[in-house]
């Protein structure tokens, strides 16, 4: 797939697209991989969270207003 | 002490979408920059993470994060120095047609010392969870910026919009 960036020249308000180069496409491809090494926020992570707390409330039978009255 | 925004120039993506956008050519003739953005990409998950650079730099940014799921919170330091993390929007698989939106602040753009940036951002998810953020960001570079990239994992879809202002303070 070929990918493109848009760019706004501020003098003059025009915009062109135009292709990634080849460099480009490489510095994108370290880019993603820096930003998927630094970033955490996993949504496999997330969902595990929140179906871990629902199963263990489920559990005790408490709902969860109820769990937060007991840690208050 | 006054102070004005004044519109310089927006992008809106078009049908074939688009990896990255870049704002060129700014004056140095403001105190301060404002970036509003609207955005979704293609990326095969729920959450997207984009980035920021200055002057198509590669090097010498670092941040912390601090954000909030709707069941928890969490802060982090960034160790990716080839670009200013600016958080998240939704990708393909979050709610249909939701735009996560940020607003990101660019004091001192034009000085000679390192550029700080602050922003925040929501992915918009429609539903009971959704990703909130707040970032500081700092670009370890004294050279003015005269140009700002935003750039993905996935590609930016159709009707995702950046809009540049120039603070003025007088």
């Amino acid at each position: 797939m070929t990918l493109t960036k848009i760019i706004v020249d501020c003098t003059t308000g025009l915009s062109t697209e135009v292709e990634l180069t080849e460099e480009e496409m490489s510095q994108r491809e370290a880019d993603i991989a820096a930003a998927s090494a630094q970033k955490v926020i996993d949504d496999a992570a997330s969902a595990k969270a929140a179906n871990d707390k629902a199963a263990l409330l489920a559990k005790l039978g408490l709902t969860a207003d109820e769990a937060k009255l007991l840690l208050s | 002490m006054a102070i004005a925004y004044n519109f310089i120039a927006s992008s809106i993506v078009g049908s074939g979408g688009t990896a990255t956008v870049t704002f060129s050519s700014i004056a140095g003739t403001y105190t301060d920059l404002l970036v509003k953005i609207s955005a979704r990409t293609d990326r095969a998950s729920t959450n997207d993470y984009f980035s920021m650079k200055f002057n198509s730099n590669s090097a010498n940014y670092s941040d912390r994060s601090l954000y909030g799921n709707g069941s928890a919170a969490t802060s982090e330091t960034g160790n990716s120095t080839t670009a200013a993390f600016m958080f998240a929007v939704p990708g393909a698989s979050n709610t249909a047609s939701a735009f996560g939106n940020a607003d990101i602040y660019i004091p001192n753009y034009a000085s000679a010392n390192y550029k700080s940036v602050s922003s925040d951002a929501v992915i918009e998810n429609n539903a009971t969870a959704a990703i909130a953020g707040l970032n500081a960001n700092l670009w370890s570079n004294t050279a003015a910026i005269t140009s700002v990239s935003f750039t993905a994992i996935g590609s930016f879809i159709q009707y995702s919009s950046f809009y540049l202002y120039g603070v003025l303070k007088y």
